[in-house]
């Protein structure tokens, strides 16, 4: 047998297809990984510590920066624990806003993922069209919330802006349109042979080990597993909506590709039937007390974000900021399985499944 | 015209003409590599929604890359510290030097050509196979680790598709009997090689774009792995010698495919008033348009797929193509 001497092979932090400043230590033979050690805290900015010292409005500009892919779904899950905690019934209109802006949130971040995925599987193009598609709902958003990545949009109560004039319009135009653009993308990528032998049964786990590893979003549901917190415990008014939960049984990087296809799919249903029941009129911000203060005691809540699910726990003491403000990021616990499934796959691979899982390391780092 | 001087005396005149036709060839290579880089660069951004170069050189941006070469002339030459010194200098010039040479042998014209020897063939493809010595050489003397695994790429690589690109073009020669790129172009005369070895030609494509390192098979330099590969740690003119070599092999592969299957220099039927130079160039443009195609619609192939690929699939079907070919031809004896 051929002795060969292993190499140590540094990805990162400033790796085009870590998707930010994450780094992995690889310890390689030949190009087969052996040993993979991710490295993680480059992009750590104590989010949850600054957060002990600020009231709850000033909190919610630093959950932008989480996963700024989704910002909107962060924005909520921090309302959404003060609501909870204060106990705030939240106007229609402002609930409707909020899921037509988290439901485009969702779809843009799927759309980026979609191009930069492709981009390090090697092909340039689709990234392009994805960041067209991407570059409409960046402007609609940009136009009810002034922000184009960090929006700092929704307030305990309900949201800062109305819908300028003729926004909703412009969300029903995007639908059908939307909906056109996939069939292109199907057509471009997904059966392209190449795509399909890059992707089919890499990175493949399966359902007792998402569970075990505390996976959740697409690379849950990519083994089949049914969970969708937006279907089985509703929050906000996900229950008026008709849509289903994307599921797929395999559990490699196809699968999870298709997963989140297919969300996109589901998400332009829920944003038809939110314009559809648009309120024509109402407030979009609750009464609530010009100093937020949560009542003390603690409350641990959770939604579906674009990346799987997105926690967080405030402990109050009933002042104005909290004791303790603690965020569960999808990234970061989706990251975890990566060593376990690098280990025996080539230098080619690491690329396709640390994309599948799509991190932000905004997100991972905190 | 060149073959009369072929044939003449050896004499000073005669090296001064040689001399002055072969700067003339290299500069109309250069000036080919140059828009060919626009052009391809144009086409990408109108097939991915953007304007491509647009600002230097007017709305086209014709002295785009002009500038982008002026500037990589003006930069800094690194030498990475603990880099092979005498390798690291030697290994663009490996690689470029062949691919100049083999151009020699391409007959652009029934005229136009600078050597016409009887293996022209035989002559394209073994020097060719030498570019990968410089790829290797310029990825070992790096240092670099992310350059060592772009290095052992090209050279597996070269070595399994090399294998398929020859035995593709065997069925040809079986069929013109000849290695001779003229004899070949001639033989052409009663339809096109693409109609005859339909299946070679397949395979050739194939076999060159990956020769080439192009999408879907730029592994080498695979810039979402290896970050670029074997020249990551070149900068300045020495990076810009390997990406010259690239394109000049690119206009070299796109010829020898105009000559082997596109019937070089004929023209179609009814309209040979057209000279042969331009449909070289509109046949030959063709060849290219496809390549930029391909790297504007596939995603890269795996290293592992790439070499099963080559030796599974690749390889038993032009062998087949060669038996194929020769049953034809003692059977229906077109030929």
């Amino acid at each position: 047998m051929l002795r060969t001497e292993e190499m140590l092979l540094n990805v990162g932090p400033q790796h085009p297809s870590t998707h930010g400043v994450f780094r992995l230590v690889l310890k390689i033979d030949g190009e087969v990984i052996k040993e993979a050690k991710p490295v993680i805290g480059y992009l750590h900015r104590g989010t949850e510590k600054l957060a002990e010292n600020l009231q709850y409005t000033q909190i919610i500009p630093y959950t932008d920066r989480m996963d700024y892919l989704a910002a909107m779904t962060n924005n909520y899950i921090l309302v959404h624990a003060v609501e909870t905690m204060m106990d705030i019934k939240i106007p229609d209109r402002a609930e409707y806003l909020r899921i037509i802006t988290m439901e485009l949130g969702r779809i843009a971040s799927h759309l980026v993922w979609w191009g930069t995925y492709l981009l390090d599987i090697g092909a340039t193009s689709p990234f392009l069209y994805a960041f067209r598609e991407r570059e409409m709902i960046i402007n609609m958003l940009n136009e009810i919330s002034g922000g184009r990545l960090t929006f700092n949009y929704m307030r305990v109560g309900g949201v800062k802006w109305d819908a300028p004039e003729g926004w909703i319009d412009k969300v029903k135009e995007f639908v059908p349109y939307m909906r056109e653009q996939l069939k292109g993308y199907h057509q471009l990528v997904t059966g392209n042979e190449i795509f399909m032998n890059r992707v089919k049964g890499v990175g493949k786990y399966t359902k007792e080990d998402a569970l075990n590893y505390s996976l959740s979003g697409a690379n849950l549901r990519c083994t089949g597993v049914k969970w969708d917190l937006r279907k089985d415990e509703p929050y906000s008014i996900y229950d008026r909506f008709d849509f289903d939960v994307a599921v797929q049984d395999g559990g490699d990087a196809w699968a999870r590709y298709h997963v989140r296809m297919k969300e996109i799919e589901e998400s332009l249903k829920i944003l038809e039937q939110a314009v559809e029941q648009f309120p024509s009129e109402g407030d979009i911000l609750a009464k609530v007390p010009k100093i937020i203060k949560a009542p003390k005691g603690e409350a641990f809540v959770r939604i579906e974000s674009p990346r799987g699910e997105i926690g967080c726990y405030i402990a109050s003491d009933g002042k104005k900021e909290p004791y303790r403000l603690k965020f569960r990021r999808p990234s970061f616990y989706n990251l975890q399985i990566l060593p376990k499934l690098l280990e025996g796959e080539n230098i080619a691979n690491l690329i396709a499944i640390l994309g599948a899982i799509d991190i932000v390391l905004g997100e991972v780092d905190g | 015209m060149v073959e009369e001087l072929l044939y003449s005396e050896a004499g000073l005149l005669n090296f001064g003409i040689f001399f002055l036709l072969a700067t003339v060839l290299l500069l109309v290579v250069l000036g080919f590599v140059t828009y060919a880089i626009l052009a391809e660069r144009k086409i990408m951004g109108f097939m991915q929604l953007r304007h491509g170069p647009n600002q230097v050189g007017g709305r086209w941006g014709l002295l785009q890359t002009v500038a982008d070469v002026l500037k990589l002339l003006l930069k800094e030459d690194t030498i990475p510290k603990l880099a092979d010194r005498p390798l690291f200098i030697l290994a663009p010039v490996i690689a470029f030097a062949p691919a100049f040479m083999v151009l020699a042998t391409i007959p652009f014209t029934d005229k136009l050509q600078f050597a016409d020897i009887g293996v022209g063939l035989l002559y394209y493809i073994a020097i060719s196979g030498l570019t990968t010595v410089g790829i290797v050489t310029g990825s070992w003397a790096s240092n670099n680790k992310y350059a060592l695994l772009g290095g052992m790429r090209a050279a597996a690589q070269m070595i399994s598709y090399e294998i398929p690109l020859v035995m593709s073009v065997l069925g040809i020669v079986l069929l013109t009997g000849s290695l001779n790129l003229n004899e070949i172009v001639e033989a052409q005369k009663n339809g096109w090689f693409i109609i005859w070895q339909p299946i070679a030609f397949i395979i050739f494509l194939i076999a060159s774009t990956a020769e080439l390192n192009r999408v879907p098979f730029d592994l080498p330099e695979a810039e979402s792995e290896l970050v670029a590969g074997f020249h990551v740690e070149y900068s300045g003119f020495r990076w810009a010698f390997f990406m010259l070599a690239e394109y000049v092999y690119f206009f070299a592969m796109a010829s020898l495919t105009t000559v082997l299957f596109l019937g070089g220099w004929l023209p179609l039927p009814f309209l040979d008033f057209i000279p042969g130079a331009v449909w070289f160039a509109l046949k030959f443009t063709a060849v290219i348009f496809v390549l930029v195609w391909f790297r504007v619609t596939f995603p890269r192939i795996r290293a592992d797929q790439l070499m099963e690929f080559g030796w599974k699939v690749l390889l038993p079907i032009a062998l087949a193509n060669i038996f194929l070919t020769a049953l034809l031809k003692e059977w229906l004896s077109i030929f």
